[in-house]
């Protein structure tokens, strides 16, 4: 794919503005909303209040009350009444605000819209969004602070996206939107105001499965996904003051993964740290290893590293917390030690 | 009056009324030829018989149009034909074939058919309910007049989605009918030891609107599920029907000594008192609607497509192992 298939922003001569993640979230689903009126949001406080993060704020003034529905309480409820709804010719696009509260949706995502397209033989199709959160350091302790992306990406049915920047999140969540499937997207609530960056005017999607390399380089493959990009990227410009040339990989989505394009680049540079915001057992990062130590084994200097959640629930207190998730250090450390510098 | 004057007479019900009985012993049929073929070991797996319960998926999908929606359980047989399912297909399906409702990918609890408006059979007690409302929403936000049911045994009533669900379609006014099928055993235990308080009551506190049902007179099924969906379907807001019932065999077609949860006397006196099929025969033949020797053709009519059913299911062959990986995405 010609690189600026996927990069507009990237093409010769196009002026391109700057926007917050949040605003790029906003700006995909106001579109997709525009564009087809099977498209409506669902969820708990997004219509006037527009969510807790405010990411949906003003759409109910453009869509009304009827595709911008405030539900009750009812995860499980809402999140079913759309797997319902998307069979019977609509796209509903689930609001789910902790990604926490994936525990309380589990069973309609992972028994019931993951497998009836499966279980039909076909016949049925489940065309859906499930927007959560994820990300921790907002001090907001042990059920608001989780990763729980990996859950979805182990169910054959569903995919899984986890944007890094405002251009992919508008990209993803769009094709998302398109997709005949249920799609999960986790968002990075630090990333909704502190994330700015390049989106163009113009209509775009990113096919879901291209994953993107961040930055170029020579010496070591980063492999990072939704927050750790920002902590890869600054990572990298800390190696390069002592001469190690990171190369940043994003594979954009768990599932489907894009397993070429990070093979690839681990053959290119004979080293990889796999990082990733959530739990570190059993998770993105382990899959991710995997699957580059089976496809660029003979390439590799030494073993995949990982660097992950701390395998505790995410504490309260700054320091406690602060200590749970990868960070530039972290990277910068292990990198040096995986170089020899 | 001859039978053929008592029939112009009572007019178009009785067309119904024949369809309603050939459905029910359609779906009898059916399932004694699955039971059969799971005791002969021609059938992978289990499946969970509706026989008894035949009035209930018979009376109510009678009221239903052919594109309205309904979401079944993992007793499913009997939803799925009475909405209008094909035998040959369902058995090739119980048999793992390619060419079942699902391609063999479901089984006998995964039945499900868009063109029959069947959303799927679902084997998550309670799974139907959020299904059946969202199919509702759907049907409400695109402007079609579809309503949509929602079977479950009283089972369900222990899960929360099911409240959830109830609150929801009320709260948007939605065009959906929660059926509750008690047959009085969730498994091997009786619904006294899992149910507190009374059952309509949990429907009507959210403010649907609600009836209790002899589920073994297929006349009364038929009347109270024709008022909750007309009415659902004039844009008057959900319903919820409790319907008493009995399942005359075990939970599932391995489920052959019973003692230890009901006794063989509570068995033998609802079949021999309340066999919906047979309470229904009764009817038409006292009304004169119908006379027994017509009765008996129709069933031998359909024991004869059940087992050509049957030998086709056999006869058809398993999908390609190849063929494993495909569907999973659409
Ligand atoms: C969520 C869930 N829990 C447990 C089971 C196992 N199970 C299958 S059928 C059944 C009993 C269901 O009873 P009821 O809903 O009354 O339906 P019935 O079998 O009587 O028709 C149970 C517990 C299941 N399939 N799903």
């Amino acid at each position: 794919m010609p690189d600026t298939a996927i990069h507009p922003e990237r093409s010769r001569g196009t002026a391109v503005r700057e926007i917050s993640y949040a605003d790029a979230i906003r700006e995909a689903l106001a579109e997709e909303m525009r564009r087809d009126p099977t498209v409506f949001v669902i969820g708990e406080d997004v219509a006037e209040a527009g969510t807790p993060f405010k990411v949906v704020k003003g759409l109910v003034e453009e869509f009304g009350k009827t595709r911008v529905v405030d539900t009750p309480i009812s995860e499980a409820g809402f999140t079913g009444l759309a797997v319902g709804a998307a069979m019977a010719g609509m796209r509903p696009v689930v609001d789910i605000m902790f990604g926490d509260f994936m525990t309380l949706i589990m069973d309609q995502v992972v028994n019931q819209a993951a497998k009836i397209h499966y279980m039909s033989g076909g016949k049925w199709k489940v065309p859906m969004v499930i927007r959560a959160t994820m990300g921790a350091t907002r001090r907001s302790a042990a059920q608001h602070s989780q990763s729980l992306h990996a859950w979805p990406s182990h169910i054959p049915g569903l995919k899984v996206a986890i944007p890094s920047t405002p251009y992919d999140a508008k990209g993803l969540l769009k094709a998302a939107i398109r997709d005949d499937n249920p799609v999960v997207v986790f968002e990075d609530k630090i990333s909704y105001a502190k994330v700015k960056g390049p989106v163009p005017d113009e209509d775009y999607v990113i096919p879901l499965g291209v994953a993107d390399i961040k930055r170029e380089g020579s010496d070591i493959s980063i492999v990072a996904t939704s927050s750790m990009v920002q902590v890869a990227l600054g990572a990298a410009t800390m190696l390069e003051e002592i001469g190690i040339d990171a190369e940043v990989v994003d594979p954009r989505t768990t599932w489907p993964l894009d397993e070429k394009t990070l093979i690839e680049s681990v053959k290119k540079t004979s080293r990889c740290i796999v990082v990733d915001e959530g739990y570190f057992r059993y998770g993105v990062t382990g899959e991710i290893a995997s699957v580059i130590a089976e496809g660029a084994f003979y390439d590799l200097d030494g073993p995949v590293r990982r660097l992950g959640a701390r395998h505790v629930p995410i504490p309260f207190a700054p320091p406690l917390e602060d200590a749970t998730v990868p960070n530039e250090r972290d990277v910068v450390a292990l990198a040096r030690q995986m170089c020899n510098k | 009056m001859s039978i053929a004057a008592k029939q112009e007479a009572a007019g178009l019900d009785v067309e119904k009324a024949l369809h309603m009985y050939r459905g029910m012993v359609a779906i009898r049929a059916f399932e004694e030829r699955a039971n059969d073929l799971y005791t002969r070991a021609l059938m992978p797996g289990l499946a969970h018989l509706y026989i008894g319960e035949e009035a209930i998926a018979v009376g109510v999908c009678e009221a239903l149009r052919p594109d309205d929606y309904i979401t079944s359980t993992h007793r499913g047989h009997g939803h799925c034909l009475a909405k209008g399912a094909v035998p040959n297909l369902m058995f090739a399906e119980l048999l793992g074939k390619e060419a079942g409702y699902c391609k063999g990918k479901g089984g006998s609890m995964h039945i499900a058919d868009p063109a029959t408006g069947n959303l799927g059979a679902n084997a998550i007690v309670g799974g139907g309910s959020t299904l059946a409302t969202g199919a509702a929403y759907a049907s409400k936000m695109l402007g079609q007049d579809r309503v949509a049911v929602c079977f479950f045994g009283e089972g369900a009533l222990g899960q929360g989605v099911l409240y959830e669900s109830m609150n929801l379609a009320q709260l948007w006014t939605l065009p959906v009918l929660y059926v509750c099928e008690n047959n009085m055993y969730c498994e091997y235990t009786h619904y006294s030891e899992t149910t507190a308080g009374d059952i309509p009551s949990r429907a009507t506190a959210f403010g649907l609107a609600s009836e209790t049902v002899d589920g073994q007179d297929v006349r009364a099924v038929h009347a109270a599920a024709s008022k909750m969906v007309e009415r659902a379907r004039r844009g008057d807001g959900p319903g919820f029907l409790l319907m008493n019932t009995y399942r005359f065999r075990g939970h599932h077609v391995g489920d052959i000594a019973r003692d230890y949860y009901r006794s063989k006397q509570e068995e033998q006196r609802w079949m021999a008192d309340r066999d919906p099929i047979a309470i229904f025969g009764g009817w038409l033949v006292s009304e004169g609607l119908a006379d027994k020797g017509a009765l008996d053709r129709l069933e031998k009519e359909v024991a004869a497509e059940m087992d050509a059913a049957v030998e086709f299911a056999k006869n058809a062959p398993y999908p390609d192992a190849q063929r494993v990986d495909e569907d999973v995405y659409a």
